[in-house]
């Protein structure tokens, strides 16, 4: 554990005397020293346009690229390095989905999310709601967070479901939906599958090929790696009947003063010049992460998340929304107190150097559903510690304590 | 000084003029999107006078307490001397600094008011933007 944070550098910082306790991984994660070096070492000694010229670096800066492709085709269990496509984040990718499949949807076409979702799984539908009149349908939850399969099963029965757009853990409540039995279900009824892995990557095994999902988004970010990078996996068959998001340089075949051809697939989606660095930076987040195994890192993660939940069951006055009594927790939980407004807490413990996320987490619709404006979230990361979720119990009834 | 002030958390903990008024010349609800803080205002207006202010609301311990504040220094004011109340006033009145994360925490009491007497007038909402005016002190 010493290695580990040892390996990142911005956990040495303190304020006030206190030491950094960042529990807000669900929102970013911070980045090792390799990441950081790999980044720089790109604009150092491989930076050039990539795909684009016959020089030295921009063959070095071309084959950065394409490692990184290959790096997250491997992470994915993808079946073609073609089928993992770069974009600038998570949303972007599921904007790319949304705006390309509704091009051959109509009216009468459906689209089923959960209640679950991120607001960058629902605004693109809702997007797509206002410009074809699709029907959005929503899956809702039972009262410990997970979801209404019985309902799933309804909303399916619909008769024109196109797809089925579903988190793979709630960035609220942690819940993970049974994604397998999900997208068999959703294939039976003739609808495609769009997962949203940007809580879940960092933080268990994802392999497409076994899950059969369509199209799987993540970002760079939460994965220990920089910002301005995302993914999109699709099924290479898909991909190539998907039209472009994005008109530019590179994702062209041929261009005329009256038409265009399109490049093949991923070329297709990546118009302008790609993230390289964030490329390279991605590569090197996984490189670290996939040191560590993926039963390591859910055991440390769930020790840690059994004793918040021990500690903050105890603090009066404390709800946790859903509590999820699974031997393995997810990663991330988040919680209400009576009388103290989630941004007054986390300004109060900010100032002790105890980072957690106040608010609504970008899922209203949820928000709604539980009846609450805001809540406090508090997620961990590989490198976090028992000793920090002390440091936290120890201040939280202090904080708690000058509020009410 | 800490904005969690004592003469702040006093307010927030027991607020001033919070109750909703039965026969206002105006309501007007305005909310602060990014927090999730909500305020309601209810105006008795006579002669261009505020003579009774009451309000509603739910958010945290800045937005809530700047409306009880405020609620006790706009009574018997006239709507000319509301339309003068700017940004500057309300961080003088809370007296605390007011960070750049905190701003519209301290100013939706403002931004309520203000477009409680432009609804009154018929007139558009203002902006956002019209209410807060960023500056480096912020």
């Amino acid at each position: 554990m010493d290695r580990i944070r040892q390996d990142i550098p911005i956990l040495k910082e303190t304020f006030d005397g206190n030491p950094l306790v960042y529990l807000d991984n669900a929102a970013t994660t911070q980045k090792p020293r390799a990441v950081l070096d790999a980044m720089t070492r790109f604009y150092e000694t491989d930076n050039a346009n990539a795909h684009r010229g016959m020089h030295v670096l921009a063959e070095r800066a071309t084959i950065a690229l394409e490692d990184s492709r290959r790096t997250v085709q491997t992470f994915l269990h993808a079946a073609h390095p073609e089928e993992i496509v770069f974009t600038k984040s998570c949303t972007e990718s599921i904007n790319l989905v949304a705006r390309g499949l509704s091009q051959a949807w109509i009216d009468a076409d459906a689209i089923i999310l959960s209640i679950l979702e991120h607001h960058s799984n629902i605004v693109p539908w809702l997007q797509v709601k206002e410009e074809r009149g699709c029907d959005l349908l929503w899956i809702d939850i039972h009262d410990d967070g997970t979801l209404n399969m019985q309902g799933f099963e309804e909303v399916l029965r619909h008769g024109t479901v196109k797809l089925v757009a579903i988190t793979a853990q709630s960035n609220v409540l942690g819940i993970r939906p049974p994604l397998k039995e999900m997208i068999q279900k959703a294939h039976a009824a003739g609808a495609l599958v769009l997962v949203d892995a940007a809580q879940a990557m960092a933080h268990e095994k994802i392999d497409v090929t076994e899950l059969d999902c369509d199209f799987l988004t993540f970002s760079g970010h939460k994965l220990y790696g920089p910002t301005g990078i995302g993914v999109l996996y699709g099924k290479r068959k898909l991909l190539e009947t998907l039209p472009p998001l994005l008109g530019g340089g590179m994702m062209i075949g041929e261009v005329f003063t009256d038409r265009f051809t399109t490049a093949d697939v991923p070329a297709k989606f990546e118009g302008g010049t790609q993230p390289l660095a964030e490329a390279v930076g991605l590569d090197a987040a996984i490189d670290w992460l996939t040191q560590f195994s993926w039963d390591d890192i859910t055991k440390h993660e769930s020790l840690l998340m059994k004793k918040a939940y021990d500690l903050l069951q105890k603090i009066p006055g404390l709800t946790i929304l859903c509590p999820n009594p699974n031997p393995n927790p997810s990663p991330l939980l988040s919680f209400t107190i009576d009388g103290v407004h989630p941004h007054d807490l986390t300004e109060i413990l900010g100032r002790k150097g105890i980072c957690l996320r106040a608010g609504h987490h970008c899922t209203q619709p949820l928000h709604r559903r539980l009846g609450i404006p805001a809540s406090t979230r508090l997620s961990v990361g590989i490198y976090n510690t028992t000793t920090e979720l002390d440091l936290l119990a120890k201040e939280l009834p202090e904080a708690v304590k000058r509020l009410q | 000084m800490d904005i969690y002030a004592e003469t702040i958390l006093d307010h927030y903990r027991r607020p001033k003029g919070k109750m909703r008024l039965s026969q206002p010349s105006v309501s007007h609800a305005e909310t602060n999107p990014a927090c999730g803080d909500e305020l309601t205002v209810d105006l008795v207006i006579h002669d261009g006078k505020i003579v009774d202010l009451g309000w509603d609301g739910t958010g945290c311990a800045i937005s809530q307490a700047a409306m009880s504040m405020l609620s006790e220094e706009i009574m018997g004011k006239s709507e000319k001397d509301l339309e003068a109340l700017a940004q500057k006033d309300i961080y003088a009145m809370l007296g605390v600094p007011i960070g750049p994360r905190r701003f519209k925490c301290a100013l939706l009491c403002l931004h309520t008011v203000k477009n409680a007497l432009r609804t009154k007038r018929g007139e558009s909402k203002q902006s956002w933007t019209e209410t807060v005016h960023i500056t480096e002190d912020q």
